[in-house]
């Protein structure tokens, strides 16, 4: 099974990757863009995907400070 | 007393740890794929940039072999010093609360800041005063202290020293029992008139006699 897992800020959490990029895209003339957050995405194969959440929260995520989102691709 | 200072692949900070530890008393390294702590007094973790910081700071390390010793020393009531990425590696591993987080400038900082003692009855600055203040100098680039719960404040960035963004200026934090001790500055680079303060020794002094009043309870 492949799968994704999409790391995130928790939200309320200050996010200064997400900001700057927010600052840049203006710059470029790109206008109307907010909430611009910046995280992190693991794509893995996994045999057993039950096991994904387990693995979010002891390593893949810090459960504290970000929030994780399991999305599992089929036919591979 | 001895000390033992951990050594990760990717430590850089191991060899002044040791060298301020051994101004004091004892130092050996610990290997980080040993399960031997060879009957150290306190723990240090020191700073760099242990295997890697791949994925998140102290995020792999916390597994290694040695820290399941340390855990067990920790609970058991043993003395832990996390300095910078070792503290990064305590909160990692649930031995200290919250999480570093990237600085809030997104820059590597690297300069001398002022510490406020906002506690000096801990085992880790027993030989400061309330409200003294420490030079120190810090090098980090994920060092914004968050927790979401409140937390045991031992060390402050003095107004207007906050060099990271941390939650309420927060530079060190020790667990509820008071045995375990992280702080992003770097007291082992602070113990020599050399490098212009030796305001750092005083965590070192402090473990001194810390195990030293034990031994003589």
């Amino acid at each position: 099974m492949r799968a994704r897992v999409l790391v995130r800020p928790k939200q309320g959490i200050l996010d200064p990757q997400g900001q700057a990029v927010e600052r840049a895209l203006p710059a470029l003339g790109f206008s109307g863009v907010a909430n611009v957050h910046v995280g992190r995405l693991i794509e893995l194969d996994v045999d057993d995907p039950s096991q994904l959440p387990e693995m979010c929260e002891r390593l893949l995520a810090n459960p504290l400070v970000e929030d994780y989102e399991i999305v599992e691709e089929n036919g591979r | 007393m001895k000390f033992g200072v951990v050594r990760f692949p990717g430590s850089c900070d191991e060899v002044d740890a040791l060298e301020a530890a051994r101004r004091v008393g004892d130092a050996v390294l610990l290997w980080h794929a040993d399960h031997d702590l060879q009957d150290v007094d306190a723990v240090i973790v020191p700073g760099g940039f242990s295997y890697g910081d791949y994925l998140r700071a102290g995020a792999i390390a916390r597994f290694a072999p040695v820290m399941e010793e340390v855990a067990d020393f920790a609970r058991g009531g043993g003395l832990v010093l996390g300095i910078c990425n070792g503290f990064q590696v305590l909160c990692e591993a649930g031995l200290l609360p919250g999480a570093l987080l990237p600085n809030t400038s997104l820059k590597f900082v690297f300069r001398q800041v002022a510490l406020e003692v906002v506690d000096a009855d801990t085992p880790f600055t027993n030989a400061c005063q309330p409200g003294e203040r420490l030079s120190v100098p810090v090098k980090h680039t994920t060092g914004r202290y968050f927790s979401p719960e409140p937390v045991h404040v031992v060390l402050r960035y003095a107004p207007g020293e906050n060099p990271n963004g941390s939650q309420d200026d927060i530079a060190g934090v020790c667990n509820d029992a008071g045995n375990v001790f992280g702080l992003m500055p770097h007291p082992e680079h602070a113990v020599d008139p050399l490098t212009g303060s030796t305001d750092g020794l005083k965590i070192f002094e402090s473990l001194r006699a810390q195990v030293d009043d034990r031994v003589h309870a």
